[in-house]
């Protein structure tokens, strides 16, 4: 592709993004009025500290819709929330930009693409803080401070667990890695992990598929039911054992495949080429289904052209024309 | 006609598969479905169980294989509230804490609001560690998660009393998106006691070929992908269904039609790219 029909292509995808936020706006404005909106339910929570302060904040439960106007309409505290409903319509345009991909590489895909990996690392840096840092290793080497600063429900029994240094000690030399003169050390706590985990990988791998699985493959070739000879369960275990037999053959590389034997290898790349076919098509299913639930939520959820959760307050246009088209 | 199939725009395939799958969400079409073997097994280890009984809940999932794996976690929790069985919600994917509060309030808050929190159902959060957190809650749970997601420490819980490890749940449901999932499920909490383990799982359908080897002995059942979502939710639909049922319930169900215009496509579309390669052959041109 030359390089104008790429740029072609790029400025048509995001034409196409364009629009289709163009359109979404004139639906929610003009034809399905509130189109793309989130509903929240108010609830005000107070909490006096231990020196009389008092502590306001505000909960946003989020509710359908028409749940949202009903509760509005029986003076419940629920109305639109504008930080949602930019979240909303931030994720649906993302998608379309994502989408956009598909026509080309693109400003709009780069930048839908920089948002994900940044809220991505974000996200995994502030988890990794609270989640791990705190509770498992300041917690445990500064409990007090600990609990007068994050953890106010930590056990006033926490004492001080001096073996979390090794670990700490560890974490720094791996960091080290950042310093070129230096970086070697970081092989230890490198070796560290990787003895770890080749133990207790080793053992689990060894039983769960190996011994674990040498079981399961003994089968009957003939087997009798409650109501005599069951060909299904026969012709199942049949293909089963010899299946893993012909495979188990085709790994075999101390003897030349040929002849009885190289038939059989043969068989066994049959079995696999069968299998890696059977792998594309549940990949495949993975797939429409990732893209029908984004289009389930930019129909339901943006544009409201669809209703399956009875969440909007007007029955949407399509699901009234659906019935006499089917 | 030959030139036309050999210069087909890339662009031309994947406008189809967007009105193949796009067509049947607007038409909101639902086929029927019936369940396999190994999702009914599924199904009936839950069924199998009594009022009051453990289930371990590990949403080990995040939000770009959600399309597949919601409607399974949907159903599963539903399957246990139904059943009135005690819900320990955990995650070893960091964003699995979303798709625990999603449950709770779409499915716990929603339609069982009866339910009692610290009572019948707890959330653990997430933890970080992936197989390791499975290897040591095999054997001790209580030093792994000394307090809730909500920051109470567990021996206030009442429903964590006599919980000590996972030997004392009757069954694990998982919902699983890759590493670590189901297959460490399998290899670490399951190998460790076969006898006293009970897993049963959800997968996206990269995954299932992977997991089918398990299958009977060392998982009880298994939903694998969206196919295994829609057809746990037929039998949940046939069992627990009721009357204006929510579309929640429904998901997997809906996103089989798109799978069945998309299938269709796709396989027309390997039909005539292997037509393609045959005529250029044919005209030496391959």
């Amino acid at each position: 592709m030359t390089h104008a029909a790429r740029r072609g292509n790029a400025t048509f995808g995001v034409l196409l993004v364009l629009i289709g936020v163009a359109i979404a706006i004139l639906n929610a404005v003009a034809l399905r009025p509130g189109a793309g909106t989130q509903w929240t339910q108010r609830t005000e929570h107070v909490h006096t500290l231990e020196d009389g302060t008092e502590v306001r904040w505000t909960e946003h439960e989020a509710v359908s819709v028409k749940e949202g106007r009903e509760m509005a309409a029986a003076d419940q505290d629920a109305a639109p929330l504008l930080s949602r409903t930019l979240g909303l319509w931030g994720a649906a345009i993302l998608t379309l930009c994502i989408f956009s991909f598909l026509l080309g590489d693109n400003p709009l895909y780069k930048a839908a693409e920089a948002i994900v990996v940044g809220a991505s690392a974000a996200y995994w840096m502030v988890i990794g803080f609270w989640e791990t840092m705190v509770p498992n290793l300041i917690a445990g080497l500064f409990p007090e401070w600990t609990r007068s600063n994050f953890m106010p429900r930590l056990s006033e029994d926490a004492s001080v667990d001096f073996l979390l240094l090794i670990p700490l000690a560890l974490s720094v030399l791996l960091l080290l890695r950042l310093a070129p003169k230096i970086g070697w050390i970081s092989r230890w706590p490198t070796a560290f992990i990787i003895g770890v985990f080749c133990g207790l990988r080793f053992i689990s791998s060894l039983e769960a598929d190996f011994l674990s699985q040498i079981g399961p493959t003994i089968k009957p070739l003939i087997v009798i039911g409650e109501n005599g000879f069951d060909l299904e369960s026969s012709f199942s275990n049949i293909v089963l054992v010899l299946g893993t037999l012909a495979c188990l053959v085709y790994f075999f590389f101390s003897v030349e495949h040929k002849g009885a034997i190289g038939k059989v290898a043969r068989s066994g790349i049959w079995m696999l080429m069968i299998t890696f076919g059977a792998a594309f098509g549940y990949t495949v299913m993975g797939r429409i289904a990732l893209l029908a639930g984004r289009f389930e939520f930019l129909f339901d959820d943006w544009l409201w052209l669809i209703d399956p959760k009875d969440a909007h307050p007007a029955q949407a246009f399509l699901q009234t024309i659906a019935p006499m088209l089917m | 006609m030959y030139e036309f199939l050999r210069d087909l725009d890339r662009r031309v395939i994947f406008s189809l598969m967007a009105l193949a799958v796009a067509v049947p969400i607007l038409l909101q079409f639902t086929p029927p479905e019936k369940a396999t073997p190994i999702v009914r097994d599924a199904f009936e280890t839950i069924e199998a169980l009594d009022e009051g009984d453990r289930v371990y809940m590990a949403f080990d999932f995040d939000p770009a294989s959600a399309g597949e794996l919601q409607p399974m976690a949907t159903a599963f929790v539903r399957h246990a509230c139904e059943k009135k069985l005690k819900i320990y919600f955990t995650a070893l994917w960091p964003v699995g804490p979303q798709f625990i509060k999603n449950a709770e309030r779409d499915v716990i808050s929603r339609d069982f609001p009866d339910m009692v929190y610290g009572e019948d159902f707890v959330d653990l959060g997430f933890k970080t560690g992936n197989e390791g957190v499975i290897k040591l809650v095999s054997n001790d749970l209580r030093t792994q998660y000394p307090q809730d997601a909500r920051g109470t420490p567990i021996d206030d819980i009442p429903m964590m009393e006599s919980v000590a490890s996972i030997r004392d749940f009757d069954v694990i449901m998982n919902v699983s998106a890759g590493y670590p999932g189901t297959k460490e499920w399998v290899q670490y909490a399951v190998a460790s006691a076969p006898d006293d383990v009970k897993l049963v799982a959800g997968c996206t359908g990269v995954q299932a070929p992977l997991l089918y080897p398990y299958y009977p002995q060392q998982l009880s059942g298994l939903l694998a992908a969206i196919k295994g979502a829609a057809e746990y939710e037929s039998l949940l639909l046939g069992k627990y269904g009721r009357e204006n049922e929510p579309g929640i319930y429904q998901e997997g169900l809906r996103r089989m039609a798109p799978q069945l215009s998309g299938h269709i496509l796709m396989v027309g579309l390997i039909f005539v790219g292997n037509l393609v390669y045959f005529m250029a052959r044919k005209r030496g041109e391959a």
